[in-house]
């Protein structure tokens, strides 16, 4: 079985995001970018599912600017077997909305069929958390979002999904849509002879339009704000003015 | 023409060193980081408090492919060029040098020499092995009376019907209390009294490394003697492509020049620390970050750092290309290490009272930078390489 691993290029998690100056999105030149957490971690998942002997081969794509070749490269040193990048924009600021790349991805999955698309659940620069759903709708395939764990066995996977209050374990039939929750597993780090073998993995390279699909924004981002900052509490003297207050709040 | 400003200062990364690396080594790079700061980082305090130096070390940096940087593939190396081992280096040594050091001697002085001036045989017995991390190398150049002056070494090698017979002490070896194999340099009387390298392994009859006690740096990474009584080796101990001190600084050279970004990793942890405690910690009713002084110590943490590390990139990147001359790694491996020890010292300064404590990282980074800017060459030493160089006087004596 073939696995396809969708992979976004967003902000690193561990930089402190700084809104541009005209407030149009969060500043992106000169930052660190790095593989979406969660998609890494659906990559970690296809390579067990193929040292187990379930999957064959696993193919990376990802859409975005030219850059993006480094997060499949990533991919690829984990151990996927070759990329998809296809090139949809050439500002980095400028981001593919998630029903654009669900359409790409449509293409791409009628041309390499696979059984599985293995994905993050969403990405941690806007957390639309839409791409693998509209994905599902507009293949009309099975979609089990926010897994836990999966079990692939014949042409049905089980998926345990973190849910509120618990877990659900759903079963699809294949091929389906699965995305990756944070403890589905601990991605592996790249090593370096690993890092070497993955130049020389395929890589290939299309565009947007070759897919006919057609990227232009459909939202409008009307403004980005900084977080605001913690306001400084008051102190009561006692516990009838604290209970006044709360409930001249209206929390109890 | 119009001079369009694309973005913002970065304040950790002022000259975009980042744009200057190559896609490969921006990935070994994350690895090094993600690896040190995941397993490392969360077990140096004890380490360090406790004197410990951990074994597993090795063999989790051999399996990522750390130990073996520079190596060619075929002998389990990786076969990336100096920048990326520079990479490396500082992104361990911004957790602990201690744990730098280890790694630095394994790659730079075990593997090197062997790679570099062993036989095919040598070769391929010992370096897979060294680079999985499952046997642990140690290098054994100083003795108790020979320190920045090696060619007054006391170790002999003498002739034997089978091969050499050696005898003599190494002092400060890191690693040699739990090596599997030794790089020792010692006289031989075969070769006209010149300096030759030999691979010893653990176990042979009169080879002892006892471990030095009360040290109070690189406390996470072990340091001892190497003592041998006797020891007899067989003619394949030999490494037969060096001959003098060439041999011994051909391994130091490349140690050095990686202890030059390693010792702006761990300046950078200062730095970085230093800063975020000014920004969160309030006297007199504002942070300490918004004082004229702690900003002026920032400044000048930031402009060494930008400095230090721009100058490795650019000795990596002639040592890639074949141009790299010792005198250049001289000047970085002093300079870089002498800044990072001062840069320790004030951040240590910046953390006033808590500074002291192990909570904070700044007074182990900067007790091991004591060792760091005295080892592989002293920074005085170093001063007089330079002004050899350039005056065509040697002072050293």
């Amino acid at each position: 079985m073939k696995l396809l691993v969708p992979v976004k290029r967003v902000i690193d998690y561990n930089v402190k995001a700084r809104v541009r100056a005209d407030g149009s999105g969060v500043d992106l030149s000169n930052v660190k970018m790095s593989m979406n957490p969660f998609d890494e971690i659906a990559v970690e998942e296809a390579i067990r599912l193929k040292e187990k002997g379930v999957a064959t081969e696993i193919v990376v794509v990802s859409v975005g600017v030219k850059q993006a070749a480094e997060t499949i490269r990533t991919a690829l040193a984990m151990g996927a077997d070759r990329g998809i990048l296809v090139v949809a924009a050439d500002d980095v600021h400028q981001d593919i909305e998630p029903l654009a790349v669900a359409k790409i991805l449509k293409a791409i999955v009628a041309e390499e069929q696979p059984g599985l698309v293995l994905m993050g659940k969403q990405a941690i620069d806007n957390d639309m958390n839409a791409t693998g759903q509209m994905l599902a709708a507009l293949l009309g395939w099975a979609q089990a979002t926010q897994a836990g764990a999966i079990e692939v066995a014949g042409d049905k996977a089980s998926v345990t999904r973190e849910i509120d209050g618990g877990l659900q374990v759903i079963e699809v039939t294949l091929p389906a849509i699965v995305t990756a929750d944070l403890r589905l597993n601990e991605p592996r780090y790249a090593s370096l002879p690993n890092i070497m073998k993955a130049k020389k993995k395929e890589l290939v390279e299309k565009t947007a339009g070759d897919y006919g699909v057609d990227v232009s924004p459909r939202l409008t981002v009307v403004k980005t704000a900084e977080p605001e900052g913690r306001k400084a509490g008051v102190k009561v003297a006692s516990v009838d003015e604290l209970v006044s207050k709360l409930k001249a709040a209206g929390v109890i | 023409m119009k001079m369009d400003r694309i973005g913002s200062f970065r304040w950790e990364d002022p000259f975009l060193l980042e744009d200057e690396l190559t896609e490969e080594e921006r990935m070994i790079r994350d690895t090094a980081r993600s690896y040190a700061q995941g397993h490392l980082a969360p077990r140096v305090r004890e380490a360090f408090r406790t004197e410990q130096t951990d074994r597993a070390i090795f063999t989790e940096m051999g399996e990522l492919g750390l130990l073996g940087v520079t190596i060619p593939e075929e002998f389990g190396g990786t076969g990336a060029g100096y920048v990326s081992y520079g990479l490396v280096a500082r992104e361990v040594e911004r957790v602990d040098s201690g744990y730098r050091s280890m790694m630095s001697v394994q790659a730079s002085l075990v593997m090197h020499p062997i790679n570099a001036y062993g036989s095919e045989e040598q070769r391929r017995k010992y370096l897979p092995k060294l680079c999985s991390g499952e046997w642990v190398g140690c290098f054994g150049l100083t003795e108790p009376d020979a320190g920045s002056d090696p060619g007054g070494m006391k170790t002999t090698a003498k002739k034997t019907p089978g091969g050499y017979r050696l005898n003599g002490s190494k002092m400060w070896i890191t690693n040699s209390p739990i090596a599997d194999v030794f790089v020792v340099w010692a006289k031989s009387d075969a070769h006209g009294g010149k300096i030759r390298g030999f691979v010893l392994e653990k176990g042979m009859k009169g080879l002892s490394a006892p471990k030095i006690e009360g040290k109070l740096s690189l406390r996470a990474s072990v340091t001892g003697e190497i003592v041998m009584d006797e020891v007899e080796v067989g003619e394949d101990a030999l490494l037969p492509n060096a001959e003098g001190l060439g041999g011994p600084f051909g391994c130091l050279n490349r140690a050095r020049y990686g202890i030059a970004w390693g010792a702006m990793g761990a300046a950078e942890a200062c730095w970085h620390a230093a800063r975020q405690y000014g920004l969160d910690r309030k006297q007199f009713g504002k942070p300490l970050a918004q004082t004229q002084l702690h900003q002026l110590k920032l400044a000048n943490m930031m402009t060494e750092i930008t400095l230090g590390l721009n100058a490795a990139l650019r000795v990596g990147r002639l040592f890639e290309a074949g141009k790299m001359q010792p005198e250049m790694i001289s000047l970085i491996k002093r300079n870089n290490c002498g800044k990072a020890l001062e840069i320790a010292r004030v951040a240590r300064d910046m953390h006033g009272g808590n500074g002291i404590s192990d909570e904070y990282p700044v007074m182990r980074h900067m007790v091991n930078l004591e060792t760091v800017n005295t080892y592989e060459g002293t920074h005085d030493v170093h001063a007089l390489i330079l002004g050899r160089a350039q005056t065509g006087l040697q002072a050293f004596f």
